[in-house]
């Protein structure tokens, strides 16, 4: 079966995010005043797994190989159908 | 003794750093398209600068996984000499040839400018042409150069002094106000478990001949010679 994944990619808590700051820099200059702002980054993934575990095994595996660099990120796995 | 410079898709510094090898110290060297992997055997890999696969996801991340990277872990278990520079850092990194990582710098801009760095160790096949606590001069060229590393890692490289390079003054003293890219601990060089691999974000090749303002970097290139004829 064919199921989609969609893997949010994020910065641990506590780092430092320079693209956050920027961004709530220049949100601020426009007049919208910000209490936070984080970025994260969204894959959404095709495979073609047994079921749904499988595919969030898969997806998982992904993230520790390649999507997310683990002494900075953690990440999230939805599967979507 | 021979050399070899890995050369990937996007890389722009593999031919600076093959003209101070070949032509400048006359070592032979290869230069080596990373899908082809080494045609001959080689002491030492240089993993250059530049902008591999685009910096796509993060710098260095694909690079470090292309089927060359197993050539490169094997000579690293061997004992042979990676020294890599600034994407060749990122690479390393991302390799897990050292620890740490290099994310964006502090203040997210391509930061390009000569720097000054003190020499934290002389013990290591990198830096034996240099005295402990020596500063010197060499130019960084990037946005993804902030060293990090959880705080027991960097006790560890501390410990073991596995740090190389630090940013600092031209006295040598190492603060904030000379912490280019907001680096932990102000780290801009660190070796390998082994002290075999040498990961660097600044830029050797582009300081190795006085006329381009430095020659600081060609003392890298000369301890690697150095120890690989000294260990055969």
């Amino acid at each position: 079966m064919k199921y989609t994944v969609r893997i949010t990619i994020s910065l641990k808590g506590g780092m430092l995010d320079p693209e956050a700051r920027a961004i709530r820099h220049a949100l601020e200059n426009l007049g919208f005043a910000t209490e936070a702002l984080s970025t994260a980054r969204v894959f959404l993934i095709t495979i073609e797994a047994a079921g749904k575990g499988e595919a969030e095994q898969r997806a998982a595996e992904m993230c520790e190989r390649l999507l997310a660099n683990p002494v900075i990120h953690r990440y999230e796995i939805e599967v979507l159908k | 003794m021979r050399f070899a410079v890995v050369q990937f898709g996007g890389s722009n510094c593999d031919r600076d750093t093959w003209h101070i090898l070949q032509e400048v110290l006359g070592v032979d060297t290869d230069l080596v398209w990373y899908k082809e992997g080494f045609p001959r055997a080689c002491d030492a890999v240089v993993l250059p600068g530049g902008f591999s696969y685009g910096d796509y996801l993060r710098a260095g991340a694909i690079a470090a996984r292309t089927p060359v990277m197993q050539d490169i872990h094997r000579h690293v278990r061997e004992g042979k000499l990676v020294l890599g520079i600034c994407n060749g850092a990122q690479m390393s990194a991302e390799a897990g040839l050292v620890e740490g990582t290099f994310a964006v710098n502090a203040y997210p801009k391509f930061l390009c400018r000569p720097v000054y760095l003190r020499v934290e160790t002389a013990t290591s096949p990198f830096t034996s042409r240099f005295r402990e606590g020596e500063v010197i001069r060499l130019p960084i060229a990037h946005k993804e150069g902030r060293f990090i590393t959880p705080p027991e890692t960097m006790a560890a490289l501390n410990r073991e002094h596995r740090v190389a390079f630090r940013f600092c003054d031209g006295s040598g003293k190492v603060s904030e106000a000379t912490n280019h890219n907001g680096s932990l601990e102000s780290v801009t060089g660190v070796l390998g478990q082994n002290r075999n691999v040498l990961a660097l974000m600044p830029h050797p090749e582009r300081a190795s001949e006085e006329v381009l303002g430095s020659g600081d970097g060609r003392r890298i290139f000369e301890s690697m010679i150095r120890h690989v004829e000294v260990e055969g």
